[in-house]
C-alpha cells in the first residue's frame, strides 16, 4: 500500500545524533552516583529549561502560534504541586504527571478563548490569560495569596539523595521526552499538517487539514509539558508564589533559548539551552548583564541569521541530527528495478 | 450615587493615560503591522530620561518634555530605520521577537543604571489638586490634564492622517505597502517617521506615567499589557477607538477596585477578554487585518 506522505530520510549524521543524545541522557541520569550536588542542580535546571524551550518551539516555531503566556501552565503546575502535594499529601514526584493533567485540562477552556485570536492578538491574549491566572491566585488567600507558600512540607519526608536524584531523572525525562515527542510528532503526518498550517492556513485547509484540531492538540500538548515542568521546577525551588510561578521571565528564557539556538528546529533548543547556561555562568556576578548580552545576541540572530546557531550549521555542513524535513530524493535505481 | 460618579470619572481619566500610552503602539500596529513588545519599556526609558534631567538640575518635569520628546522621536526614527525595517514582512514573528529582545535589553540596562528602586517625577501639589464640581463630585487636576493631552494628541493625529500629504502616505503604506511604493512613497522613510511620531507620543505618556505613579525599570511590561488591551479593544488602526479602549479599561479597573483592592487590574483583563470574545477584531476596526 502506498503511503500518501513522503518519508523522512536521515543521513548518517542522524544516527550518530540520536546515539550521542541517548548516551548523553544516560550519562546525565547516572550523575547522582558520582557528581556533586551543585552540578546535579545545574543539570536538572538545564533539562527542565530544555523541556520548556522545546514546548515553546513546538508552538511558535512549528505551529506559528506565538504564545507569550506559557508561564500560565508553568504556574498552574506549581500550584498543582501545592494542592496535590502539600494539601492532599501525594508524593511530589507523582504530582508531576498529575500537574501535566491539570495544565492540559486548564488549556481546554483557555484555548477556547485564545484561539478566537490570531497572530499578534493571540500573543497578547495568551499573555493576558497568564496575568489573569496570576492575579486570581494572588487573590486566593487560602493558597497563600500574593506572598505564596512554602512546599517544603511536601518534600521533607523524602531522603535528600533520592530527592536530588529523582529531580534530575525527572528533568532528564522531561527534557529528553519533550525533544523525543517533538521529533516523533514532526516525523508523523500530524507534524507535516502542523507545519503546513503554520505556513498557510488557507492552503492547509484546502488540502483537508482540520486546522482547529491540529492547533488545539499542539496547544494542549505544550500546556501539559509546561505544567509537568512547572511542578518539577517548584519541587526544586521549594516556594510557590504567584509572582515567581506566573512570571513572564519563563517565556523570556524560552524565547532566548529557542531564538539563539534556532527556531523551528529540534536541535536549536538544545544548542540554545547550552548557550543560555554558558552565558549565564560566564556572566555570573555581573548582575543582569547576562540578560542584556543575551538580548543583544538574540536580536543579532533575528536580524542576521533568523534560523539561529543551528541554522548556520545546517547551511554550512548540511547537518541533520534529528531529520524532520521531507526531502525529495529520486532513487533511480529502485525506480528502474521496479519496472 | 456621587461615589459611583466619582469612580467613573476617575476610571475615565485613568483611561486617558492608557490611551496616551497606547497611541504609539496603535500607530506602529496600524501602519507597520508590527507589534512592538519594547513599547512599554521605551515609555519607561523616556520617563527615566526625564528623571535624569529633572532630578539633578531641579527642572520642572513638564519642561523635560521639551528635551525628551524630540530625543525619543529621533530614537524612534533610528530604531525603525536601522533595526525594525529589516524585520518587516509577511511574517509577524521577526519584529515580535526582535522587539522582545530589545525590551529585555532596555529593562536590564535601566536596572543597571538606575537600580530597582521605585522613582517618580515630582510636580508638587499639582499631583493631588482637584477641582470640585457641584454635588461633591471632584476631578483631579493632573488626571484631567492627562486626558486633555490625550484628546489633543489624538485630535492632532486625526488631522495629520486626514488632511496632510504625510498622513495620506501613512494610510497608503498601511493599506498596501507595495502599491504605495510604486506610487513613489519611500516606505522605509515613512515607517521611520511613523515610529518617530509614535515615540514622541510615548515619551509624553512615559513622563505622565512617572508623574502619576511610582515607576521602576521592570514597569514597562506591565504597562505594555494595558496599552495592548486598549489598542485591541479599540480596533486596529482606529485612533478614537484607542481612546475608547483606554476608557473602557480604565473604568473597568476602577470599578473592580471598588469591590476588592486585588480585583482592579483583573477586572480590566476580564473586560478585555470579554470584548475579544464578542468582537475578535475589537470594537471599531478600521484597518483591514492582513
Amino acid at each position: 500500500m502506498k503511503k500518501n506522505t513522503p518519508d523522512v530520510q536521515g543521513g548518517p549524521a542522524s544516527y550518530i545524533g540520536v546515539a550521542v543524545w541517548v548516551m548523553l541522557l544516560v550519562i546525565a541520569a547516572s550523575m547522582p552516583w558520582w557528581a556533586e550536588r551543585a552540578n546535579l542542580r545545574l543539570l536538572a535546571e538545564f533539562f527542565y529549561m530544555l523541556a520548556l524551550a522545546q514546548m515553546w518551539n513546538l508552538l511558535a516555531g512549528y505551529g506559528g502560534m506565538l504564545s507569550v503566556g506559557q508561564q500560565a501552565y508553568i504556574g498552574l503546575g506549581g500550584y498543582a504541586l501545592v494542592l496535590l502535594g502539600l494539601r492532599a499529601g501525594i508524593n511530589p514526584f507523582l504530582v508531576v504527571p498529575l500537574a501535566g493533567l491539570v495544565a492540559g485540562v486548564a488549556a481546554l477552556p483557555i484555548g477556547f478563548v485564545v484561539f478566537r485570536l490570531r497572530g499578534a492578538y493571540f500573543a497578547v491574549g495568551t499573555w493576558v490569560v497568564a496575568e489573569v491566572c496570576r492575579l486570581l491566585l494572588a487573590n486566593t488567600t487560602s493558597l497563600g495569596g500574593g506572598s505564596g507558600l512554602s512546599v517544603i512540607q511536601a518534600v521533607r519526608d523524602i531522603p535528600s539523595w533520592w530527592r536530588e536524584a529523582f529531580t534530575l531523572w525527572m528533568a532528564v525525562g522531561l527534557g529528553g521526552g519533550a525533544t523525543l515527542f517533538v521529533y516523533l510528532l514532526l516525523r508523523s503526518r500530524h507534524g507535516l499538517a502542523l507545519t503546513a498550517v503554520r505556513d498557510s492556513e488557507q492552503a492547509a485547509e484546502s488540502l483537508g487539514i482540520s486546522i482547529g484540531r491540529i492547533k488545539w492538540s499542539v496547544y494542549v500538548a505544550s500546556a501539559i509539558g509546561c505544567g509537568m515542568t512547572g511542578a518539577l521546577i517548584f519541587i526544586t525551588k521549594l516556594r510557590v508564589s504567584p509572582e515567581a510561578a506566573f512570571s513572564v521571565d519563563w517565556t523570556v528564557a524560552m524565547f532566548f533559548i529557542v531564538v539563539i539556538g534556532g527556531i523551528g528546529t529540534i536541535e536549536g533548543p538544545i544548542i540554545g539551552a547550552v548557550i543560555y547556561f554558558l552565558l549565564r555562568e560566564v556572566l555570573n556576578g555581573f548582575g543582569s548583564w547576562y540578560l542584556i548580552v543575551m538580548g543583544a545576541v538574540a536580536v543579532g540572530f533575528m536580524l542576521w541569521s533568523p534560523k539561529g546557531v543551528w541554522g548556520l550549521l545546517v547551511k554550512k555542513f548540511d547537518l541533520h541530527l534529528f531529520p524532520v524535513q521531507r526531502r525529495l530524493r529520486l532513487n533511480i535505481k529502485k525506480h528502474l528495478g521496479s519496472q | 450615587m456621587t461615589q459611583w460618579i466619582n469612580i467613573l470619572i476617575q476610571g475615565a481619566l485613568l483611561g486617558g493615560l492608557y490611551a496616551l500610552l497606547a497611541t504609539g503602539l496603535s500607530l506602529s500596529f496600524g501602519i507597520m503591522r508590527m507589534i512592538n513588545i519594547a513599547h512599554g519599556d521605551l515609555a519607561i526609558l523616556a520617563a527615566y530620561l526625564a528623571l535624569a534631567i529633572a532630578e539633578p538640575f531641579g527642572v520642572n518635569p513638564f519642561l523635560t518634555l521639551l528635551v525628551v520628546v524630540p530625543v525619543m522621536a529621533v530614537v524612534g526614527y533610528v530604531f525603525q530605520r536601522t533595526i525594525l525595517n529589516r524585520t518587516l514582512g509577511s511574517d509577524i514573528l521577526p519584529p515580535l521577537l526582535v522587539t522582545f529582545g530589545v525590551s529585555i535589553i532596555i529593562q536590564n540596562l535601566l536596572l543597571e543604571i538606575f537600580s530597582a528602586d521605585t522613582r517618580s517625577l515630582k510636580i508638587g501639589t499639582l499631583s493631588t489638586d482637584s477641582i470640585n464640581l457641584i454635588g461633591g463630585i471632584a476631578v483631579g487636576t493632573f488626571p484631567l490634564m492627562v486626558m486633555m493631552t490625550a484628546i489633543g494628541v489624538l485630535g492632532a493625529l486625526q488631522c495629520l492622517f486626514s488632511f496632510t500629504k504625510l498622513g495620506r502616505a501613512f494610510r497608503a503604506a498601511s493599506d498596501d505597502s507595495e502599491t504605495a511604493q510604486l506610487m513613489g512613497i519611500n516606505n522605509k522613510h515613512i515607517y521611520g517617521l511613523a515610529m518617530a511620531i509614535a515615540m514622541a507620543v510615548t515619551a509624553i505618556a512615559g513622563i505622565y506615567l512617572a508623574i502619576s505613579t511610582n515607576i521602576n525599570p521592570a514597569e514597562g511590561s506591565a504597562r505594555l499589557i494595558y496599552a495592548f488591551e486598549a489598542v485591541i479593544i479599540g480596533g486596529l488602526g482606529s485612533i478614537w477607538g484607542t481612546l475608547a479602549g483606554g476608557l473602557i479599561l480604565g473604568i473597568a479597573q476602577s470599578i473592580g477596585l471598588q469591590f476588592d483592592p486585588g480585583w482592579g487590574i483583573l477586572a480590566g483583563h476580564f473586560a478585555f477578554l470579554a470584548v475579544l470574545m464578542l468582537k475578535p477584531n475589537g470594537l471599531f476596526p478600521i484597518t483591514r487585518d492582513r
